[in-house]
């Protein structure tokens, strides 16, 4: 047997294709549940079912989504555009780091100037990290995968300096900064749960995005530019220019991320505000197919997964990581079923070895 | 010269790529001696059968002998194995290892290289070749025709009897051309078989013995070329329905040479010579490492006429159509369109001032993922779009109405991508010739087209002419810009070397300026 | 102000072996054109499984053998998804990072909740009484052995030919009877191996236990490493010793109080930013091999 290209390909395949990867991600995040003692049936029942079954959940559901829609839109901007933005990791750290900054040194702003005030610095540290590594493209075609990719550990370390010296906890002495005024506290969206503000700017962020894609001709110019650059280069669409914005907005929407996780749950910088969702929202853009849309899916359904795994790990002594095994499992899987989708298995025409000859008749 | 027996035999060799055929049944042989020309069109299945033979591509059916055994052919290393050699049409060679180390790379183990071995061999290969060049050398350092060379002595590096060359002369000078047809003549004394693919009729007839035509994958005809007329191979590659004229000039046969057709003659061009120019180039120089890819390079296309641009590739074509594009800028110059100059604008700009462009890589100027309806939107995107957004009905009644005079067959909605060439052909020009250019510059317009796609872009671009707009056609391909041309203009080293109005363009003296020999306009 | 440059020289050997034995795995996979960005994933591996088989078997060699068969493990992942299927290497790389640290964090909680298990019995060093050359065997390979072997491999042998012509131009080395797709997992294999102990380093000779930020950013350095050197051996191994020089010396002047107010981030993030600036220096005049990033679909 061995793999022929397809011809044509139905309607139906790439659905086939997901549900496939979706099954064999099921099967394969099986064995570590096993190995932890439980059943995987009731653990994947929690996981994917209880946190959708309670308002609570629901509720939580939507909180752990958040930092997840900020920079899956982000890293789907930058792809769409056709610049591989590594970097959403850093630039969610460092639209952090500004938020704490303006927070830090404008303590008792009311919260009508303090939570547009945070957001727009939160925006601007992401933009500003994402600057430099989209200025050497721009200017010099320096591949941005390495620069943005070794931005990340750098903003860490940013963070990490900054709580190790000047921000350091003028009460406890820990590493993480002063608790920020009230008035930079994001109010809750809906009353009486943790899901607050942050979660509607980054709807409104992600309707804006499938507005600009789908409807408008920088949206368009965006699409060819990141599917045939030459193409797009030679219809005179300013190519490099578009990928330059689109790496700066893409920055930015990740440092507006930064700025609703630490305006919004942790009211302070601390040493984790990022659980990787930089690097989750390559995996939940990647899992949209670059589309708005599936990005509030993809994101939903990883945050589902992450509320049911710290459930699970209480009940069921499943440690927690599981969600992300799920997650990364499922990156890898989909991205390989839609590959594979493109062929076919045949009967095997030809012989490797031998000095066979080959009639036509075996070989169709 | 008389081939003595069969070496490499081909039968039935069938492969199919979806729902096209690219080899059917396609049988041949060629024996110790001999030369055979496999001649056919672009996508005529030559590459493609090449590929199978030297194990690139796996056929659906057929078999492979040497020497009458059979042979299981899955990896370029068990035809070498077997015997065959090849020299592809896109070089394979790595641009950062020495000519020494590229020849060896096939014969290398695992382990250590003795270099100095390595080198001993190279150096005797290419004595038995008649080759000269420095082993030490960097691949990035070598002209095209020296590359070459390093490929067949690459080729012939092994116990190598039948030599395939894939379109070995695509690339070549006049001078390398002949240096590599006296090579071959060379080989073929020492008894390899070589298998010389090609779609140039004039090479074919004067370095092979024998030829065969293949025609959309299918085995046309085989014949003895001395006893072959030219006309005869025109029709069995054409098909031998397409009207003689057609043929002759869509295959690169003399229009000349067919008797009833004379060479189109100059038009009337009443009032051109007064009118201003509508594409100006002066002193554009567009300096490269070595030696400018243009240099000083002047000419101008009037108003109701149509300007071949022949020569070489390599001469600076490719370049020349990025500067006037505005997708590179040239170092110095200037270039006007319509009066207006637009040396230092870009794309957009160009496009604005009046600029329309056909090129080369059609694949290449299209989106693929796009729909029809877009990419003949995406050069005149402030056309369709108020505020910001896209006119979604201008943009659909614009496709409909471009499909409808442009005989595209397809629908506003169907990516680009599932159109055939000529389709995509149709829409590139539409996409074009929508804007009403002043001038257009069209860079190898039907390469790849068959017979009726080639006669409808010829009778767009006259049309365009007839309205009055300049037309610059650039191509290697001296017969199509014989049968479309008012005038022929030839580009050597970056530079015009002469023009000639097309009835004084006879194949020698234009001939002569491609290699340099400056005539006077 | 008082700096023992010998505990200075003696702990930069330590601290750069594990960038020398992954930086030179990813030199090889990246010869070939592909970037694996599964390294930091596949050092955390090699660190886990050597702890964790070291800790059941008892011994550190069990464990190191481990490591290497994970790392093979690692490289044949990525082969599957970048070179048998041709997917995206970066978004390919990351999620192999992710997944294997994911794997293996859940692996050490399930394993050892609370307790903070340490290995009775690792790697020792050789001469303890000499001063700078009390190095673990680990380091002495990598110094004299690795890295000339990798030098030697690359620039005089027929592996070397190959790796080099898959990586600059996979079509002629096709043309050339190399399989591109054996070559490429041949590279990954072995890369990975060399990844993974360089992580077990850590765990089996350094440390002697396993944290969950065992390998802290190492792989990305590597990444880093690789570029600055332009995909040579001995400038990574110079890289190596730079950065682990100023790690070093930045621990020193910690301990000696004097400079303690220079933020030992800084001194951290110095290899990250010394690559952005020679990038930027370089610019487009960087090499990097033909077919980066390329998947090869013959046809």
């Amino acid at each position: 047997m061995r793999l022929v290209r397809r011809g044509h390909e139905p309607a139906w395949l790439p659905v086939a294709a997901v549900a496939v990867a979706v099954l064999v991600t099921v099967a394969l995040s099986a064995i570590p549940i096993r190995l932890a003692g439980a059943n995987p049936r009731a653990a994947f029942e929690r996981y994917l079912l209880v946190p959708l079954s309670s308002t609570l959940g629901l509720y939580e559901v939507m909180l752990t989504a958040t930092p997840l829609l900020f920079t899956g839109i982000a890293v789907a901007i930058a792809f769409r555009a056709g610049y591989w933005n590594i970097g959403a990791e850093g630039q969610f750290l460092m639209g952090a780091v500004g938020t704490t900054a303006v927070a830090l040194n404008a303590p008792d702003l009311p919260s009508w100037a303090a939570l547009p005030l945070g957001f727009v610095a939160g925006g601007l540290g992401g933009l500003a990290w994402a600057w430099l590594p989209a200025w050497l493209k721009r200017r010099g075609a320096i591949d941005e995968v390495v620069t943005t990719l070794l931005l990340n550990p750098v903003a860490l370390l940013v963070v990490q300096g900054l709580l190790n010296g000047p921000w350091r906890n003028s009460e406890t002495g820990f590493t993480d900064s002063d608790r920020f005024g009230a008035g930079y506290d994001l109010p809750p969206l809906i009353s009486g749960s943790r899901v607050h503000w942050g979660f509607g700017v980054a709807v409104v962020i992600v309707v804006i995005t499938w507005f600009v894609f789908t409807k408008t001709a920088v949206g368009m110019q965006i699409r060819a530019s990141g599917q045939a650059p030459d193409a797009a280069k030679f219809s005179g669409i300013p190519v490099a220019r578009l990928r330059f914005r689109s790496a700066l907005v893409s920055g930015a929407v990740a440092g507006a991320g930064g700025a609703s996780q630490v305006m919004g749950v942790q009211h302070q910088l601390t040493q984790g505000i990022s659980n990787n969702y930089g690097y989750t929202g390559i995996i939940v853009a990647t899992l949209a197919a670059l589309s708005p849309v599936g990005v509030v899916l993809v994101a939903v359904l990883l945050a589902d997964i992450a509320v049911g795994a710290e459930n699970v790990s209480l009940v069921l002594q499943v440690p927690t990581q599981l969600g992300a095994i799920f997650a990364a499992l499922l990156l890898l899987t989909v991205l390989s079923a839609m590959e594979l989708r493109h062929y076919r298995l045949a009967r095997s025409g030809r012989r490797r070895h031998g000095a066979t000859p080959v009639s036509a008749e075996e070989a169709s | 010269m008389t081939p003595t027996r069969p070496l490499l035999e081909l039968s039935g060799i069938t492969k199919r790529f979806g729902d096209l055929v690219a080899n059917d049944a396609v049988s041949l042989s060629v024996a110790s001696g001999e030369v055979v020309a496999m001649l056919g069109e672009n996508g005529a299945g030559k590459s493609t059968l090449m590929k199978i033979v030297y194990g690139l591509v796996r056929p659906d059916g057929g078999t492979i002998t040497m020497d009458g055994r059979p042979l299981d052919i899955s990896s370029p290393r068990d035809a070498m194995a077997a015997g065959i050699g090849m020299v592809t049409q896109e070089f394979s060679l790595v641009e950062t290892m020495t000519v020494t180390e590229n020849v060896a790379l096939s014969s290398v183990g695992l382990g250590r290289v003795d270099v100095r071995a390595a080198r001993q061999r190279v150096v005797d290969a290419m004595d038995r070749v008649g080759v000269q060049i420095e082993p030490e050398r960097l691949i990035s350092t070598l002209s095209i025709g020296e590359r070459q060379r390093v490929e067949i002595v690459k080729a012939l590096f092994h116990e190598c009897r039948v030599l395939i060359l894939d379109e070995p002369t695509a690339v070549l000078t006049p001078q390398d051309v002949r240096a590599l047809f006296e090579t071959v003549q060379r080989l073929r004394r020492t008894g390899l078989g070589v298998l010389f693919v090609s779609h140039k009729l004039r090479e074919v007839a004067e370095i092979s013995d024998r030829v065969v035509v293949l025609r959309r994958g299918s085995l046309v005809g085989e014949r003895a070329t001395a006893e072959v007329t030219t006309h005869e191979l025109a029709s069995l590659m054409m098909g031998g329905t397409a009207p003689e004229e057609d043929v002759a000039s869509a295959v690169g046969l003399p229009v000349a040479e067919v008797p009833e057709e004379a060479p189109v003659a100059p038009r009337e061009g009443a009032g051109t010579a007064e009118r201003r120019p509508v594409l100006i180039l002066t002193d554009v120089t567009l300096e490269r490492p070595g030696r400018p890819a243009l240099d000083h390079l002047t000419f101008e296309v009037r108003p109701g006429e149509i300007v071949g641009l022949a020569g070489i590739s390599g001469n600076g074509q490719t370049e020349l159509m990025n500067v006037l594009g505005g997708v590179e800028l040239p170092t110095s110059g200037r270039v006007e369109v319509d009066g207006a100059a637009v040396t230092r604008l870009d794309v957009r700009g160009r496009l604005d001032a009046g600029l329309g462009r056909l090129t080369e890589d059609r694949r290449g100027s299209v989106v693929p993922q796009l729909s029809v309806e877009h990419n003949l939107v995406l050069e005149d995107l402030p056309s369709f779009t108020r505020r910001g957004m896209l006119d979604k009905a201008a943009i659909r009644a614009h496709a409909e109405e471009v499909i409808r005079r442009f005989d595209i067959r397809a629908t506003p909605t169907d990516p680009v991508s599932s159109l055939s060439g000529g389709n995509m052909q149709k829409v590139l020009l539409a996409r074009a010739l929508s804007r009403r250019p002043k001038v257009l510059v069209a860079a190898q317009p039907t390469r790849g087209l068959d017979v009726g796609a080639y006669r409808y872009v010829h009778e767009q671009l006259h049309e365009l002419r007839d309205t009055g707009a300049g037309v610059l056609v650039i191509s290697e391909d001296l017969d199509e810009l014989r049968s479309l041309c008012d005038r022929i203009l030839v580009l050597f080293r970056g530079a015009i070397t002469g023009g000639l109005p097309v009835a004084e363009a006879t194949s020698e003296r234009l001939g002569a300026m491609m290699t340099g020999e400056s005539v006077e306009v | 102000m008082s700096i023992n440059v010998l505990a200075l020289l003696s702990a930069m050997l330590t601290i750069a072996t594990p960038l020398v034995w992954a930086g030179i795995g990813e030199l090889i996979v990246e010869k070939t054109g592909v970037l694996n960005l599964g390294i930091e994933g596949t050092m955390y591996l090699g660190a886990f499984i050597g702890f964790l088989v070291a800790l059941r078997s008892g011994s550190p060699w069990l464990g190191l053998i481990a490591a290497i068969g994970g790392g093979v493990v690692a490289g044949l992942l990525m082969g599957l998804l970048t070179v048998t299927l041709g997917l995206n290497q970066h978004v390919s790389g990351l999620g192999v990072t992710l997944l294997l640290i994911a794997a293996c964090e859940f692996a050490f909680r399930l394993l050892y909740t609370g307790a903070r298990p340490t290995l009775e019995d690792k790697f020792q060093v050789l001469l303890p009484d000499v001063p700078v050359l009390d190095q673990h065997w680990l380091t002495y390979v990598a110094f004299l052995v690795l890295a000339p072997a990798a030098w030697w491999v690359l620039r005089a042998t027929g592996m070397g030919y190959r790796l080099q012509a898959v990586g600059e131009n996979f079509e002629a080395a096709d043309v050339a009877g190399i399989s591109v797709t054996a070559t490429r997992y041949v590279a990954l294999m072995v890369g990975g191996a060399l990844m993974a102990i360089g992580g077990a380093f850590l765990t089996l000779a350094v440390l002697g236990n396993f944290t969950l930020d065992i390998i802290n950013g190492r792989g990305w350095v590597c990444i880093a490493l690789v570029i600055f050197a332009k995909w040579r051996v001995w400038p990574v191994v110079l890289g190596a010793l730079i950065f682990a020089g100023t790690d070093a010396l930045q621990l020193q002047l910690a301990i000696t109080k004097t400079f303690s107010d220079i933020p030992r981030e800084l001194m951290l993030a110095l290899p990250y930013l010394a690559v952005i600036a020679a990038l930027a220096v370089w610019g487009r005049k960087v090499h990097y091999p033909a077919s980066y990033l390329q998947a090869y679909r013959r046809g």
